[in-house]
């Protein structure tokens, strides 16, 4: 009998340093919100290499992830429904950003941004959205349309919202196998956003022994290799946001950085003490 | 002398207006809507049941945030909270910041779901703990999402009512105006005037928010607190028993 492992190429596994060496300038990179797997690790990694200009897309709100790569000056573009670290409010940096023009915002909402991308996976080129009429979203988002309904009577409209397919997507999860196959449990935006983008990255908080998608129980839960280009090992990846089902929030450090994030000098001590100076030892 | 605590009479008013309300859902970082909802859960079992989002333990939208979307666009959600940096007196909500767009030099989140929420679900429920001119203005520097939309905009319902850490206001849709409904105990009606950056109606007589009765205040301490305390920590250890 032949083992499926034993026919798929092995996608082998990477150090997060390497993982995160194809994000180049220029590049849409998406990240998920805390509670889907934030790959923290890896995004201390990119800062050290000093990577500029991402266009950031947020799937859909994101927190402390997000305001560490703007605070960095990683980041030239966010599109997002919101930056906000849970129960403190809008990212320090982010605002600070905002305050100084250094940023160009394309603010969304969440139900445009899960549909957009959900548009990409598909190779569609738009998806129709109900609600925003009347908002000044449709002021600002001149790449969106507002048009009749054509299924409609005459006086329906609907917003129609280009598809998003990202340059990279990077996250955290919780397993991930030699074969490139990466546990996603049942976050169904993870799966779709990984669909939609060109290339997916991920840190597993565990490396499974054996196929992912042999085991029954596991294979419903798993992303495919297909939509996976590299898996790095880093436990407790995404520390100090949480991984769920497996560790909470890690909130004293989260408003430690909020804290210090609110000045210029704050933040550059803490990108110092907990991102530049603090590089892991490399993972196989 | 009553017995309850300012927070608790904010949450039995949300619960008040949740009567037998249908599904209600919370959005994330709501820690008084929840405990509203929940608790007008257990106090009409069958008329209002309680979704509560970004939940680890029982998240009532496990495949991910885009599920509560896609079930209020079917018009599976009765009723959702929503809030603002800025409301204004037309039930217009800014999540995004005050002065001018883009540079804004107070940067709020941003518009999360609420262009979306606010036009298809068909009662919202505003709430906003702080009650000052900075936060209830006459207009709002951005509209997240509009209190009332021309007839010809789809729209599944709107804004029914707006409660603050001072007083809880209805909104007529057809008049894009808000009443005074009560004003919670100590504050007066003039001090409610004092600190509503907008003009409201209001009756002659406008009652004290009444306290939370005594069996629901055993619930909010107790069953009610636990339930809370999955999603929010921190907050439930406010509602403790005392």
């Amino acid at each position: 009998m032949t083992n499926a492992a034993s026919i798929r190429p092995s996608h082998g596994l990477v150090a997060v340093d390497d993982l995160v060496g194809s994000i180049a300038p220029g590049m849409m990179l998406a990240i998920p919100k805390d509670e889907s797997g934030a790959a923290m690790e890896a995004t201390r990694a990119l800062i050290r290499r000093g990577v500029r200009d991402l266009r950031l897309l947020c799937v859909p709100v994101c927190g402390m992830q997000a305001d560490l790569l703007i605070g960095a000056g990683c980041v030239a573009q966010v599109e997002c429904g919101g930056i906000v670290i849970n129960e403190i409010g809008a990212g320090p940096r982010f605002r600070a950003a905002v305050r100084e023009g250094t940023l160009v915002l394309r603010d969304s909402t969440c139900p445009a941004l899960h549909a957009a991308l959900q548009a990409g996976e598909k190779g569609q080129p738009f998806a129709a959205v109900r609600g925003i009429l009347g908002s000044d979203l449709l002021q600002h988002r001149d790449d969106w349309r507002v048009v009749p309904n054509p299924f409609g009577d005459a006086r329906d409209r609907v917003v129609l919202v280009p598809a998003i397919n990202p340059d990279v997507f990077l996250f955290h999860a919780a397993w991930g196998d030699r074969f490139g196959n990466v546990w996603i449990a049942g976050r169904r935006d993870l799966a779709y956003t990984a669909h939609a983008s060109r290339r997916t990255l991920v840190t597993v908080e565990d490396l499974w022994d054996g196929d992912l998608l042999d085991d029954e129980r596991m294979a419903a839960g798993t992303l495919a290799s297909t939509y996976v280009s590299a898996v790095a090992h880093a436990p407790r990846g995404a520390w100090p946001l949480t991984l769920q089902h497996r560790y909470v929030e890690d909130a004293d450090h989260v408003a430690l950085y909020a804290r210090l994030a609110r000045s210029d000098e704050g933040f550059a001590d803490y990108l110092r003490a907990h991102v530049l100076d603090a590089a892991p030892a490399k993972r196989p | 002398m009553n017995g309850c605590t300012h927070l608790e009479r904010v949450i039995g008013a949300i619960a008040r207006l949740l009567a037998n309300a249908g599904t209600v859902a919370i959005g994330s970082s709501s820690p008084v809507e929840a405990a509203g909802a929940l608790l007008a859960q257990a106090v009409y079992p069958g008329g209002t049941r309680a979704l509560v989002f970004r939940n680890n333990l029982h998240d009532p939208f496990p495949e991910s945030g885009s599920e509560l979307y896609d079930r209020i666009g079917q018009g599976r959600i009765d009723v959702f909270f929503l809030s603002g940096g800025q409301i204004d007196g037309r039930a217009n909500l800014n999540m995004v910041g005050v002065g001018p767009y883009p540079r804004m030099p107070v940067r709020f989140s941003g518009n999360h779901g609420t262009p979306f929420i606010y036009l298809m679900v068909p009662r919202i429920i505003l709430y906003r703990e702080e009650h000052s001119r900075r936060t209830l203005v006459p207009k709002v520097d951005y509209i997240s999402a509009p209190g009332v939309t021309p007839p010809d905009v789809p729209r599944r319902g709107g804004p029914t009512d707006l409660v603050t850490g001072k007083a809880a206001f209805t909104f007529d849709r057809d008049a894009a105006r808000f009443t005074l409904a009560s004003v919670h105990p100590p504050h007066t009606v003039d001090d409610v005037v004092a600190s509503t950056g907008f003009e409201f109606e209001r009756p002659i007589d406008v009652p004290a928010t009444p306290d939370p009765p005594a069996d629901w205040l055993q619930l909010l301490r107790g069953p009610v607190r636990a339930q809370v305390a999955e999603t929010y920590p921190r907050f439930a250890a406010t509602l403790a028993a005392r």
